[in-house]
């Protein structure tokens, strides 16, 4: 085929999904001239799978995303239908965010945004190469033999690559959703020697809202007051939709058991690995054989549309089997199926062939980001999207990368669990996965990241500012209440109605709101002239003082950490040299090349004594040089 | 600034005086908290006259001298503390315990010589040497940990840890999962998980205390066939320690129970008839003796004559041992070695063989040595009881403890259990230590397994 030059950018995005928006936008934010490509432009910030955004975990990467000066906060908050904070009673370091989205709106506004971001360029077009000279990646191949050429290209392709949907007995090579699949670019990327694999996730049908029968179903309420996801936005209520949840039941079980022999997934014909965490029902009922019924939420896809997604039921069985099961549960006893459920399986690369800032280690400024490094969720994608664009940026400009640590992001812990750990599984974030998430709180995103975000150059004037204005408020009060006496006359009656323990003598009211049982508004009626706070900076006023014990005790183990992280390692050093390493470790060390101290003692293989091996010898160069 | 650590830096065994060393920012502030020195300050590289008491109680251990000496000038280049106390194992593990209470952890294998070449204390050239000890150092610790953990405490702390990991599968659930149709955990619940747990722990830690092997000491019993060299081993014992604790009255039996000291660790040690195949009725009492006798001891001294064949009653006796924590010891060295020492081998595969000659002392010193060992870097099980008597296991039991207290507190005023998990995290990476089991993925990977979850 006849190959043209259409283009010369700085940076192209393969893929416009979640991590590809996220990549695209930083780029061109930063200054870059950026395109990206998406086979089909109307799966630019698609939801292929559930209509929500957030929850546990991945609340967390939002608000991060966001304090960074990423998009994908602004967006929900423009779109949300429903939004609750989980976790609200179970502490301030696992609330959670999750927001209902209209799927329809979430792509259209995320696409407004990208059509009207300067330096950017959305086009729609299958990607069927990347051209790599020198081992350096520096452009791409459309399957209409158009060529774009970059200093660096971002792969971010999702479930499209190589996709191949399984619905009980058919098979078929397709992307998510009915889009056309990627498949020559996978063949393509195989033979650039990248280390590819293949995962597999799976959706549940989609049903036509006037055939549930609501009286059956219980309904679930948005909460009452609603807290945006951006730290841009103070006040996102709007009206709200429902929600619905309902059980199955033994007949259900027993139609899938039935039928398991027609499920793509015990047929053997799915060779991907999927995620232990979003099972089909059919492996839901193979594996917890005892468990009487399993819940189901009815989530509206949209407010302009009928559609509903049934959470909680994916499956990879026939249609007509389906309809069977899904019909034995009250409520769905007419369910008009619109979407089947399908299982989807994808090529991926093993993220230990990355570096740190999602670079390849085999091919030069190719970044690669979301669901192609083995993540799974919108949030995740999106959070490597910001991040891959971010290092792309710094690559072309020769500045060092880009990099959260464990201690200091949700996103730094999902980065280096992927690239230095590595997953047999599509990898979903859980706060169980981060060792200081004390310090790691939704609350506090901006506090952590902003002036990163600043510094690199994506966050905008306007974020800054609000930023710069929020801590210092909160610092000012902190000091203000630390030096506001109370006395027992004022707060006495307070503290008896809260079942707190009276004050004897006039005492600072910063030390009332150490006890866990007094709320700072609670002290208003004794401190009557306190300026008044929006509830963003209450939340965080009260976190800091209430639990300022386990954050001091979780900073000094992140003090510690730090230590060993902040001890470079160069990447031309050899390891195999290195007397005193067992073997192991020289073969580890030497095949990822970490880039601190603290790095390498994360992988598989390396004892605590090589570290102290390693760290000798450090020392040992150090003094030569000197 | 570096954490504050400690060890034992002396040589192990019996000397005159051992060493604690104490190295970090909080050397000087952690030892005064438990030497005494009355009302003198530890001054600047001058040695220091005082007591090391106790620190919850202020009673005193040891009196012992102690050396302060302000960092750069000093072996590992920070602030470092040196108590020199008895030599005594007792005394010695009695006071790194107490230290070790004070915010202070214990040094890894070469850790204060690391310090010492990152401080720039030890020149260039050493730098291999270094590299050296930490190397030999962290196998042999690797090693000695390993024989250490003794399986019935390793199954014990597993046994915790399981608790411990069952809790934190059920909160992580809970936080992770909210929306799921499972059972909702209460500060109840977790309360009473907790207190559960730390009874399991405080009988673990209650057996611990060096101070009860102080007072109740251990018992050994030795077995072996008529003039074998029993007398001549408890003759050996006895010489050479200070003083007969006691006899123990009123016992008419076949068994003679003397209590002794052996390097400052109380033993009962209780000589028996054989065991051998026999109709006597008499006889038969003595030998019920003796089972009984082996069913009470800590461990098993057990001597074969050496110049001599085994026989049918060698074979009775090595039976009956089995399993049972056992020294062998060859005697009569100089009269010949008939006997088959593979075979002893090959029937107490676990057992620590010594050859000595008991009449004129020799191999005394190594009989000794090992019972030492066994007391304070092995578990025995006394009585059932386990015995934790691993300083560093004692800390880490200690810490674990703490970090539950403080969960089940700050679950008992309400919210945050993202907090209180955080404790009972720590808590299971703190025994985890003790056995040398990683966290890693334990704790995600049994949520998907007990919990049938996901869209």
């Amino acid at each position: 085929m006849k190959e043209y030059l259409m283009g010369n950018y700085d940076v192209i995005v393969v893929g416009a999904g979640h991590a590809g928006c996220e990549a695209g936008l930083a780029c061109a934010r930063m200054g870059e001239k950026t395109v990206m490509f998406s086979i089909n432009l109307e799966a630019v910030a698609m939801m292929a799978c559930n209509p929500s955004i957030g929850g546990t975990g991945k609340g967390h990467l939002v608000r991060e995303i966001d304090a960074l000066g990423g998009e994908m906060g602004i967006n929900t908050d423009k779109t949300f239908i429903q939004s609750r904070m989980l976790n609200r009673a179970k502490g301030p370091a696992v609330h959670s965010l999750r927001a209902q989205t209209d799927k329809n709106s979430y792509h259209i506004e995320m696409k407004k945004t990208l059509e009207a971001q300067e330096n950017l360029t959305l086009k729609q077009g299958e990607v069927i190469d990347v051209i790599v000279e020198n081992g350096k990646a520096c452009g791409v191949v459309l399957r209409t033999g158009a060529v774009y050429r970059a200093k660096a290209v971002i792969l971010a392709t999702g479930t499209f690559l190589a996709g191949k949907i399984f619905i009980g007995e058919s098979a078929f090579e397709s992307g998510p959703n009915g889009m056309a699949p990627s498949s020559i670019l996978a063949e393509n990327l195989r033979n650039h020697g990248l280390p590819m694999r293949r995962f597999k996730t799976g959706t549940p049908a989609r049903a036509l809202a006037a055939s549930f029968d609501y009286d059956k179903m219980i309904p679930q309420e948005g909460d009452e007051e609603t807290v945006p996801f951006s730290f841009m936005n103070d006040d996102v209520s709007r009206e709200q939709v429902k929600c619905w949840l309902t059980y199955t039941n033994e007949n259900t079980h027993q139609v899938i058991r039935d039928n398991f022999h027609r499920s793509a997934l015990f047929g053997g014909q799915i060779e991907g690995v999927g995620p232990r965490y979003c099972p089909s029902i059919e492996d839901k009922v193979n594996r917890f054989a005892e468990k009487e019924r399993h819940q189901l939420f009815i989530e509206p896809e949209g407010l302009y549309t009928d559609e509903m997604y049934i959470q909680g039921m994916s499956s990879s069985l026939p249609e007509d089997v389906q309809v069977e099961f899904y019909r034995t549960i009250p409520g769905l006893e007419n369910l008009e199926i619109v979407r089947p459920a399908y299982a989807i399986e994808y090529d991926c690369i093993d993220p230990l062939a990355l570096k740190i800032s999602l670079e390849s280690r085999q091919i030069d400024n190719l970044f690669c980001a979301g669901q192609f490094n083995g993540s799974s969720g919108y949030e995740e994608a999106a959070a490597q999207g910001l991040m891959a664009g971010i290092n792309t940026v710094f690559k072309i400009r020769g500045k060092d990368p880009f990099v959260l640590d464990r201690s200091e992001a949700y996103i730094g812990v999902l980065i280096d669990d992927l690239i230095t750990k590595g997953t047999e599984e599509p990898y979903r974030i859980m706060t169980s996965r981060a060792e200081y998430r004390l310090v790691l709180r939704q609350d506090n995103a901006d506090l952590r990241l902003t002036e990163k975000g600043y510094e690199a150059g994506l966050v905008s004037e306007e974020r800054y500012r609000r930023f710069l204005e929020k801590k210092e408020a909160v610092e000012k009060e902190t000091e203000r209440i630390s030096h506001k006496n109370v006395s027992p006359e004022e707060i006495n009656p307070i503290l008896e109605e809260k079942g707190s323990t009276p004050i004897k003598g006039s005492t600072p009211l910063i030390e009332l709101l150490r006890r866990p049982e007094i709320k700072y508004d609670d002290t208003l009626p004794a401190d009557p002239d306190r300026p008044e706070l929006p509830a963003h900076q209450k939340t965080m006023l009260e976190v800091q003082i209430k639990y300022e014990g386990y954050i001091k005790k979780q900073q000094a183990q992140i003090e510690k950490f730090k230590r060993l992280e902040n001890r470079k390692l160069s990447p031309d050093m050899c390891y195999s040299e290195i007397d005193g390493l067992r073997i192991e470790a020289r073969q580890k060390l030497d095949k990822f090349k970490p880039l601190s101290v603290g790095q390498a003692s994360r992988i598989s293989g390396v004892s605590p004594a090589d570290i102290n091996v390693l760290l000798i010898h450090l020392e040992k160069n150090r003094r030569q040089k000197g | 600034m570096n954490d504050t650590i400690a060890a034992i830096a002396t040589a192990y065994g019996e000397g005159g005086i051992g060493i604690i060393r104490i190295s970090g920012s909080d050397a000087l502030d952690a030892s005064c908290k438990i030497f005494n020195f009355n009302g003198n300050k530890l001054k600047n590289r001058f040695m220091t006259y005082g007591h090391v008491k106790e620190l919850s109680s202020g009673k005193i251990i040891d009196e012992a001298l102690a050396v302060y000496m302000k960092g750069p000038a000093s072996y590992t280049g920070e602030d470092v503390v040196e108590i020199n106390c008895h030599g005594s194992m007792v005394s010695l593990r009695r006071t790194l315990q107490e230290i070790l209470r004070c915010g202070v952890r214990m040094a890894e294998p070469g850790e204060f010589t690391k310090r010492a070449f990152l401080n720039g204390r030890l020149d260039l050239s050493q730098a291999e040497a270094v590299i050296d000890i930490i190397k030999a150092k962290s196998d042999k610790s690797f090693d000695v940990a390993m024989s250490q953990l003794d399986g019935s405490l390793s199954a014990e702390i597993n046994k915790i840890r399981q608790k411990l990991l069952d809790l934190l599968v059920d909160i992580a659930v809970n936080i992770d999962y909210p929306d799921e149709d499972i059972e909702e955990i209460t500060s109840e619940k977790i309360i009473n998980n907790i207190s559960a747990i730390n009874d399991m722990i405080e009988k673990l830690l209650s057996g611990a205390h060096t101070g009860r092997m102080v007072r109740e000491g251990i018992n050994m019993v030795i077995v072996g066939k008529p003039n074998v060299g029993k007398s001549s081993l408890m003759n050996a014992l006895m010489k050479e320690t200070r003083a007969i604790v006691t006899e123990i009255p009123g016992t008419t039996r076949d068994t003679i129970e003397e209590g002794i000291s052996i390097r400052g660790i109380p033993v009962f040690l209780t000589d028996t008839a054989g065991i051998r195949e026999t109709d006597d009725p008499v006889e038969k009492i003595g030998i019920e003796k003796t089972k009984e006798a082996f069913n009470k001891a800590d461990f098993i001294i057990y001597i074969v004559d050496s110049s001599t064949k085994i026989e049918d009653e060698d074979i009775n006796i090595m039976d009956y041992i089995g399993e049972r924590k056992c020294f062998v010891l060859m005697n009569k060295q100089d009269k010949g070695s008939v006997a088959d020492k593979s075979e002893i081998m090959k029937r107490l595969p676990n057992a620590h063989i010594i050859e000595t000659v008991l009449t004129s002392g020799i191999g005394v010193e190594e009989i000794e040595e090992a019972i030492e060992r066994l007391v304070y870097e092995g578990e025995i099980s006394q009585k059932d009881n386990l015995m934790v008597s691993n300083v560093r296991h004692i800390e880490l039991l200690h810490r674990a403890k703490e970090s539950l207290e403080q969960a089940a507190g700050m679950v008992s005023c309400g919210e945050a259990l993202d907090f209180a998990e955080t404790d009972v995290r720590e808590a299971y990476e703190e025994l985890g230590e003790i056995t040398g089991d990683a966290v890693s993925e334990d704790i995600i990977d049994e949520v998907f397994a007990r919990f049938c979850l996901g869209k």
